[in-house]
């Protein structure tokens, strides 16, 4: 499989381009492992369509997420000053991400502070990309007639309204799609949001993630598609806390993308 | 003519106790934060006559639902009978409106299906709290006065309306046997099967139980009248103003704290003097002490304030928290009975003192909730979903945390940890902020 260099925006500047699309890595998609796989992906998939995009590299900075839901205004701000600055200063139009939680904030707080973009969750990208034509499917893709269900990622869904996207991207794998007992505007969040990634869970009986997979399980899926770096890893962990790791594979509409379309490294 | 007199006395007094309720919550309301939502006033009344008029989030449960828009419909409608029972009150008449003929008629025949349809669903509602106890009835915050106060009402609407059947019986037996001031109007669909339980009265006994059912129907409303803002059954009233003042943009948008924008920019700003006079203020105009975010009642924004006197304990918003649903103490729920409570303490420590709320020790944050339940929250919005009426238990609880995280810089210590991340790399790890761009040496 070819090799293919992902430019930042200062290098696209130095040689007086300007890229369409930004393509906002966020934090866990730039340092989790697990993230990272979602990030070259949506990479993948960017470059294969031949969309003109960059990333900020070492530029880019926490939104503020985490900081804001936890209570921390102030760091929140500092933090959207600084981003607004870089993203201002190279004329930043059109931003994709593959965080959930990177999206909202920036499409619809941001926005108050002086930065106003276009920005779309890589699932609307995609699935856009879809409908356009640009992607093609290989014949025998590995998810192919698979029963898959979604998990709404809460800043996505509840929050922003868009359920149709993410399942588009799925049924173009022309699988079976099935819900979740409590799914779209009813669905269960996975645990993390609300800075909880960040800390152990509150006394209870029982942990989230693991209530959510027993939804998961329910559906007889095969794949549990997810949209966001944190679900991800809170299915991924539940699954294997329900020893299902082996019948159930977590992955984001990204990844399953890419690898149906073939444009993955071997 | 006494009659008369002791009527207009009892709707005075009535009246007069439900007025001076109403001014004493329009008061700890007016305590609140001030945000201006004058704005977008189309699209205000449209969520309005969505979501409270239409009750488009009641049916999200259908049976629920369903059973309320019964209530809600026959109290609305039953209402409009209540015009007249008034007058004939007052002028000494009885059904006063009856001159209108065959519209009278079939609107009392209306009135009774209406009321059948309370009766039944008030029932069905006792049985889902008591009998077969749904889960969301049961949780710890129910005990006691809030599951009282829930069937006090369900009671009380049940009794209403047997009276006002048995009211409107016992006048078609008098109509039937041509007594006295009984005018031959209305039509009787569904009281005409309580007939039977009154037609051995002789005439006497008879105007004497229709007279008895119409006093304790109009004395029992206006009690009514008087117990709903006291109880968490105001949301009769306050749905409406409620949804009106809708939050109308992302659930999952939080306001930018406008204080610190001020901090924010001055500090981003190279040529700002940190040490020049701040400009004067626009006249009228009294500088707010900024006091970040929520630690007590009157820190809540008077919409807030609105929601937690609005909200009447159904607890949907609990039944889809999933703090909630694995064993952790939150209960969003109980976040807004909390703030209702909180309230009517300070509103009442206010009125004692002269009008000016005097420091009891206490406050809503730590007395009323506890830190364990605001690290509890994961900002899924689903309570904010779940609510009938729109109100956001999760707005409070991450305005709580404001005041945690920036007045008393109390946080878990590994959020405190997060933060040293985030100003230090950029990022919530302990990851090199230089190694952000590593993913693409990787690709």
């Amino acid at each position: 499989m070819n090799t293919f260099k992902v430019h930042t925006m200062a290098e696209m500047t130095a040689e007086g381009k300007a890229p369409d699309v930004l393509f906002w890595v966020g934090c866990a998609g730039s340092f989790d492992d697990r993230a990272k796989s979602i990030t070259k992906a949506i990479a993948r998939i960017l470059h294969h369509t031949e969309v003109s995009f960059a990333v900020l590299g070492a530029e880019e900075s926490c939104t503020g997420d985490p900081a804001k839901r936890a209570g921390n205004e102030f760091l929140f701000q500092m933090q959207a000053a600084a981003n607004i600055t870089v993203l201002n200063g190279y004329g930043i139009k059109k931003i994709v991400t593959g965080c959930p939680h990177c999206f909202n904030i920036m499409k619809n707080e941001y926005s108050e502070l002086g930065g106003k973009y276009e920005v779309m969750h890589h699932s609307q990208f995609i699935a856009t990309l879809i409908a356009d034509g640009k992607l093609t499917l290989a014949d025998d893709h590995p998810f192919k007639g698979k029963r898959i269900t979604f998990h709404d990622p809460c800043y996505l869904g509840r929050g922003n309204g868009e359920y149709e996207a993410p399942r588009s991207v799925i049924e173009a794998l022309d699988a079976e799609l099935v819900e979740m007992r409590r799914c779209k505007s009813k669905g269960l969040c996975c645990g993390a949001g609300g800075a909880q990634m960040f800390k152990e869970a509150e006394k209870g009986n029982k942990e989230i993630n693991d209530e959510r997979t027993e939804d998961v399980l329910e559906t007889k899926a095969s794949v549990v598609a997810t949209g966001c770096p944190f679900c991800n890893t809170m299915m991924t962990d539940g699954v294997k806390s329900a020893e299902k790791s082996n019948t159930v594979d977590v992955q984001d509409i990204a990844e399953m993308i890419a690898k149906a379309a073939n444009i993955l490294p071997e | 003519m006494i009659s008369q007199l002791i009527f207009v006395l009892m709707l005075s007094l009535g009246i007069s106790l439900f007025v001076r309720r109403i001014a004493f919550i329009r008061r700890n309301i007016n305590m609140g934060r001030k945000i201006d939502l004058s704005d977008r006033k189309a699209e205000r009344w449209k969520t309005m006559a969505l979501v409270a008029i239409g009750q488009s989030k009641m049916v999200a449960r259908p049976v629920a639902g369903i059973l309320h828009i019964f209530v809600y419909a026959g109290f609305v409608i039953i209402n409009l009978e209540m015009l007249e029972i008034v007058m004939d009150g007052i002028l000494g008449t009885h059904r006063l409106f009856s001159f209108v003929g065959p519209i009278y008629d079939s609107l009392i025949g209306a009135f009774e299906f209406l009321a059948l349809g309370v009766l039944v669903a008030c029932a069905v509602f006792l049985i889902r709290r008591n009998v077969i106890g749904l889960a969301r009835f049961k949780s710890k915050e129910m005990g006691g006065w809030p599951s009282l106060d829930a069937n006090i009402i369900l009671v009380a609407e049940i009794l209403l309306m047997f009276a006002f059947l048995s009211m409107n019986a016992t006048d078609a037996i008098a109509i039937e046997r041509g007594l006295e001031h009984y005018v031959d109007a209305g039509s009787f669909p569904v009281s005409q099967f309580l007939t039977p339980l009154y037609v051995g009265l002789s005439d006497v006994r008879l105007v004497f139980a229709e007279r008895g059912f119409w006093w304790f129907h109009i004395a029992g409303v206006l009690s009514f009248l008087v117990y709903v803002p006291y109880s968490k059954h105001f949301h009769i009233l306050l749905a409406f103003p409620n949804t009106y003042y809708s939050n109308l943009d992302e659930s999952s948008k939080m306001d930018n704290m406008a204080s610190v924008k001020k901090e924010v920019d001055l500090m981003m700003d190279p040529t700002a003097d940190p040490y020049a006079t701040p400009a004067p203020l626009p006249e009228g105009e009294v500088e707010d002490t900024p006091c970040f975010g929520v630690k007590d009642g009157s820190d809540l924004t008077w919409k807030q304030i609105m929601e937690a006197y609005s909200c009447t304990e159904c607890g949907r918003c609990t039944s889809v928290c999933p703090a909630s649903n694995t064993g952790k103490e939150l209960s969003p729920r109980k976040i807004m009975m909390d703030c209702r409570d909180r309230m009517d303490e300070m509103g009442e420590n206010r009125d004692t003192n002269s009008g000016e709320f005097k420091e009891d020790g206490k406050k809503l944050l730590g007395d009323y909730i506890s830190e364990e339940e605001l690290w509890a929250c994961t900002s899924c919005q689903a309570c904010v979903d779940a609510c009938p009426i729109n109100i956001s238990p999760m707005g409070i609880i991450l305005d709580m945390r404001r005041s945690l995280i920036m007045e008393d810089s109390k946080s878990p210590e590994p959020i405190t940890t997060m933060f040293n991340n985030i100003e230090n790399n950029g990022a919530p790890w302990a990851f090199p902020a230089a190694s952000r761009g590593d993913w693409i040496k990787e690709a």
